[in-house]
């Protein structure tokens, strides 16, 4: 299945080369320390300066959706990581017919129409 | 300062067209114009004020002013997706009780149907959305971020199919006796289990419609108001907010009509058991579930049980709602529901809705939007409005 690219711009380029290194980073503010997805320079928590973490890659299925009415189904998800950030996804390498809420997760890397490396998570 | 009784819905028009390949949008949105105007019995030339959003061709408000030869002192272009045009009655309410117009006009018209709209299409809002790289690789499309709710709802308050699709059999009961609506055949929860799987667990029936056409809506001061022939209608409350992924705490449990309901029934000085009638944005099915829980009509999670079995039917149900059809059946224009709720709710206030489905001495409504994708980022608004 082709994947679109994500758009890349200067605040977003460190999730994508690091992406590239098979890393998962979320954000984590200097100030009030909290972690948060997706990642951004200002924390959305208090205003604070970030700095990216790398994430375990483990997590949790939160919900998930298969698109039927397409030519090839897949499957949106929200993934709740170890570290207790949700985030947006896509459920691969799997059987999208046996996915279920709770099911254990951990982080693949697909690759976009450009060659960008996407986080997606398979069951663990 | 507080909206309470500060304004009323004067005008509201509903463009009956459902497919429109040989209109532009600029003209849709002139001749829901036209019609509201002519509903209040208001001349064009004492529009001082209007209201336009995201599905306005050009450069919002510039272009549509422009283009439809109107002089106001009063421009408002808030865009919230579908919920707009339940802000701008909000926004007018404040403008007109800040002395910065005295008649304000709102327009929507969208010909998604035409230009071959789906919601199973991904959505794009450009590649300059913050959030952008973090979405469009994973194929996020209207349908499934409001099926994800659907799912974790399921999930977490054992809501079922068959429930949802209680709400879809209500608004097929009402829309059989809209000589405009869309899908005018009754269907039964059978037949809405039967239809094709769209996005798990959303069917095709549990999804709105995709047509083209518009609504207007004239807003003006009482004293105005009161001296057209049209029976009054009155803003008693407002709300609006905004829920998103919240950097990642994300619980797709409850809505920003939590907070949108909040604020405008607060105003408004009633409780959801006061209310009549109900105009509740119904792009999908999950969406009406989670504003009845999150406005409290119901408990949070109780909604299954609240629509099953025709909760929603006017004149058999506990709350009578959409009794145009709703998306589900009767019109979404421009892929944008608030106008039409808003233009619902106004008739039934008036005692003008379908003889059929219209609720005896309805003298208190309710009219929720939402816009955006329920999933990731949305707006609410609630407006709760008053027969004079």
């Amino acid at each position: 299945m082709k994947i679109p690219s994500p758009p890349i711009n200067p605040e977003n380029k460190a999730f994508f080369d690091a992406a590239r290194e098979g890393k998962l980073l979320l954000g984590k503010c200097f100030s009030c320390k909290a972690l948060h997805y997706y990642p951004r320079a200002i924390c959305p928590f208090c205003s604070g300066e970030t700095g990216p973490v790398a994430a375990k890659g483990g997590g949790k299925l939160y919900s998930y959706s298969v698109m039927r009415r397409v030519a090839e189904p897949y499957a949106i998800a929200y993934v709740t990581l170890e570290e207790g950030v949700t985030m947006l996804t896509n459920m691969v390498d799997c059987d999208l017919d046996r996915l279920k809420i709770g099911d254990a997760v951990r982080v693949v890397f697909k690759a976009a129409e450009g060659g960008e490396m996407i986080p997606m998570f398979t069951p663990a | 300062m507080s909206l309470k009784r500060t304004a009323c819905i004067a005008g509201a028009f509903e463009h009956p067209t459902r497919k429109a390949p040989d209109k532009s949008t600029a003209q849709l949105h002139a001749e829901v114009a036209r019609g509201a105007l002519a509903d209040a019995g208001i001349d064009r030339e004492d529009v001082d004020g209007y209201f336009c959003a995201g599905d306005a061709p050009g450069l919002g408000a510039l272009s549509m002013l422009d283009y439809l030869g109107l002089k106001v002192r009063h421009m408002d272009t808030t865009e919230t997706g579908g919920s707009s045009y339940v802000v701008h009655v909000a926004h007018a309410a404040e403008a007109i009780a800040a002395g910065r117009c005295n008649v304000a006009l709102i327009t929507l018209a969208g010909r998604p149907r035409s230009e071959g709209s789906s919601g199973t299409q991904p959505r794009n809002y450009g590649a300059s959305a913050p959030d952008a790289a973090f979405e469009v690789p994973y194929g996020g499309a209207t349908v499934n971020m409001y099926a994800m709710v659907a799912m974790r709802h399921m999930h977490e308050f054992g809501t079922t199919s068959e429930q949802l699709a209680w709400i879809k059999v209500a608004a097929s009961h009402h829309a059989q006796h809209n000589p405009h609506a869309m899908l005018r055949e009754v269907v039964t929860v059978k037949d809405v289990l039967a239809s094709p799987m769209i996005a798990d667990p959303l069917h095709r029936l549990d999804c709105c419609v995709v047509s083209d056409g518009g609504g207007a809506l004239v807003v003006t001061r009482p004293e105005i108001a009161r001296d057209l022939k049209r029976p009054v209608v009155r803003v008693l409350g407002a709300g609006e907010a905004m829920k998103g992924q919240s950097g990642g705490r994300i619980d797709l449990t409850w809505s920003a009509s939590a907070w949108s309901g909040a604020a405008a029934f607060a105003e408004a000085g009633v409780k959801p058991a006061d209310i009549q009638y109900v105009s509740i944005y119904d792009s999908f099915t999950i969406t009406v579930l989670m504003q009845l829980e999150d406005l409290g009509f119901c408990a949070k999670g109780a909604g299954g049980r609240f629509v099953a079995d025709g909760g929603l039917i006017s004149g058999s149900g506990r709350l009578p709602f959409n009794t145009d059809g709703g998306g589900l059946s009767n019109n979404h224009p421009g892929n944008r529901g608030g106008m039409t709720k808003v233009i619902e709710a106004v008739r039934q206030l008036r005692g003008e809705a379908h003889p059929a489905v219209q609720v005896k001495n309805c003298a208190l409504a309710l009219a929720n939007g939402t816009g955006g994708q329920l999933g990731s980022r949305h707006g609410s608004a609630t407006l709760i409005l008053e027969r004079a």
